[in-house]
């Protein structure tokens, strides 16, 4: 008979809740995902919070500099920058979000098909993928961005165009990965049709190298839209984002540099904090990395 | 291997047959054209104006024309800046881009595989961290927030360098370094993994039983097979600071055809855009081409098999 103590089941750790276990290690990368959450939070909750509205201008004001009114300061129309900063923030966030998700869509669904289906399709489709690679993107988005208008839906599906890219990429090495493992031909011999296959059975299992991808596309996304906006083809006023403020603050940062150093910081450390994220998402979900 | 550059070669002038087609159609079907930007004109002014331009033909005659002109090498007539080619234009500006381009990869190759030689080689030192986070800030903070606040910093309170302009030697310095930096992250780290991989070998450590220095071991030995991925990363590299300079050149105002581009495509300047889009396209997939070859020539596996 087995001694008592062995009857106690051991509760092993699901590979999520060991990855979180191993992320929460990693400093910086629980740096990265609070200093998100604060921001994210501040400017979907900030705006509304503060006394000051977004339009609000102050001609007498002007541009100042810090104050305990204007915690930030006030740019050349006496708008108070904190509320700016947090509502261009909004768009910045959302614009991102929305952009990677179009990207991950796409990226995804033509991965998967590629992998999955290999041969001819597969050939095809990456032929695709590679010619499409070697345009100079940059230069028609900003073509699509002037011609056809500063319309903001156009901004994520422009983006997001360029970004699917590398993401069909991942999804299909991995795919390819996974489909020559025996569990997937267990269940192609249980008869399970082929889209049951790939959307229950593969995409489950390579959840973590998309996972970690997504957390890295998001601050390309938002860089995209910045750098847009700073040559004045995304974000048109009277809407503002980081890109924006920041392009405002670079034309007048001689007599008031605040206008440029809040909104860059601001900018900067989102883009840190999701590159450090991600990085330690990566350092976590993988099963097999050596710590080098 | 003639085969595979055979293939990658029409593969690359199919992409650019693409992207001059589709650029072609997209201007034409934009809303406005290229002279109802500024002062109005009357009618008839209007009807000269394209008829001389040729803007008055059917669609498909103009696109005819247009590949036609382009076998000659000629891309036509700036409709913005009358009575200047395109292809003058484009000769005045490129130089000064290409330097800006050239100096900024100098700048982000020796920054970036320096550092990352070091990082190999002293791995968890402080140089190694001192890599990484050059690394990260790189990636993070993007090259319109470091530019202006270079200048901010040293040109308007330090005094050392003029905010903009492109005149003397000095003017290079401040937009290199930004555009250059940027780049300079990713290289550090690739070269540290990559020259990290090479070290574990069994050649390196014969090499060092030879009794060669250190210095002979790495910079004749290691660094081969070391940079290899800093190679394969040169493709994005120059394509990246290609895009780079639009706003680089725009925050220093320099006169070179990123700006130019960016300032004909708000006018509608048709010519000088597509002839533009044209010059990009056809460098980033020769630079990609050769990176490609340049890469398949290195492996030893696909050489050998040629």
């Amino acid at each position: 008979m087995l001694p008592a103590a062995a009857e106690k089941i051991e509760q092993g750790n699901s590979l999520w809740l060991d990855s979180w276990l191993r992320l929460r290690k990693n400093h910086l990368a629980v740096f990265g995902l609070g200093a998100l959450v604060a921001i994210g939070l501040a400017c979907l909750v900030g705006p509304w919070l503060s006394t000051h509205g977004y339009e609000e201008q102050n001609l007498e004001l002007g541009a100042a500099g810090p104050s305990r009114a204007h915690w930030l300061g006030t740019d050349t129309l006496g708008r108070d920058l904190l509320v700016r900063l947090l509502t261009g923030g909004r768009v910045s966030l959302g614009v991102g979000l929305a952009a990677t998700f179009v990207a991950l869509t796409i990226g995804v669904v033509f991965g998967a098909v590629a992998g999955f289906f290999g041969g001819k399709l597969d050939i095809i489709m990456m032929r695709t993928v590679d010619i499409m690679y070697s345009l100079p993107f940059m230069v028609f988005v900003i073509l699509l961005m002037v011609f056809f208008g500063r319309n903001i839906i156009l901004l994520f599906v422009a983006i997001g165009a360029v970004e699917w890219l590398t993401m069909a990429r991942i999804v299909r090495s991995q795919v390819m990965a996974t489909k020559r493992m025996e569990f997937i031909e267990a269940a192609r011999s249980l008869g399970f049709g082929r889209r049951r296959i790939i959307f229950r059975h593969i995409l489950p299992n390579i959840l973590g190298p998309i996972i970690v991808y997504t957390t890295l596309t998001i601050p390309g996304v938002m860089l995209l839209e910045a750098f847009l906006s700073f040559l004045g083809l995304g974000v048109q006023p009277p809407m503002s984002s980081w890109g924006v403020l920041i392009k405002d603050g670079a034309e007048k940062m001689e007599e008031y540099s605040w206008l440029l150093i809040f909104p860059g910081a601001m900018f900067s450390l989102t883009l840190f904090s999701l590159n450090f994220l991600g990085d330690g998402l990566r350092d976590a979900l993988d099963v097999r990395s050596s710590k080098d | 291997m003639l085969r595979f550059i055979t293939s990658r070669l029409l593969q690359s002038l199919l992409a650019l047959f693409l992207v001059i087609t589709a650029t072609f159609f997209m201007i034409r079907f934009v809303p406005g054209g290229p002279f109802t930007a500024e002062k109005a004109v009357t009618p008839e002014i209007l009807r000269n104006l394209e008829a001389h331009y040729g803007l008055d033909k059917p669609l498909w005659r103009q696109y005819l024309d247009y590949l036609g002109r382009l076998g000659h090498g000629d891309l036509g007539p700036s409709f913005k800046y009358p009575n200047r080619t395109v292809n003058e234009i484009i000769a005045d500006k490129v130089p000064v881009s290409a330097e800006l381009g050239l100096l900024s990869l100098g700048v982000a190759l020796i920054i970036g595989i320096t550092l990352g030689t070091f990082a190999a080689i002293r791995r968890n030192s402080w140089i190694d961290y001192l890599a990484s986070t050059v690394g990260m800030t790189g990636i993070s903070i993007p090259s319109f927030v470091v530019g202006p606040l270079l200048v901010l910093g040293l040109a308007i309170h330090a005094g050392w360098f003029n905010a903009s302009g492109w005149y003397g030697p000095a003017d290079r310095v401040l937009p290199c370094l930004v555009l250059g930096f940027a780049y300079a992250a990713p290289i550090s780290r690739l070269t540290r993994g990559g020259l990290l991989e090479v070290l574990n070998q069994d050649f390196i450590r014969t090499a060092r039983a030879k009794g060669a220095s250190e210095f002979r071991v790495i910079t004749r030995h290691a660094l081969r097979g070391g940079l290899l991925p800093v190679v394969s990363f040169l493709g994005p590299a120059v394509a990246g600071i290609l895009t780079g300079s639009f706003v680089i050149e725009t925050i220093f105002q320099i006169p070179g055809i990123g700006r130019e581009f960016v300032n004909s495509a708000t006018n509608r300047d048709y010519t000088l855009v597509l002839g533009t889009v044209i010059l990009y396209a056809v460098l980033i997939m020769a630079l990609n081409l050769v990176v490609d070859i340049l890469q398949a020539w290195l492996n030893p596996k696909v050489r050998l098999e040629t």
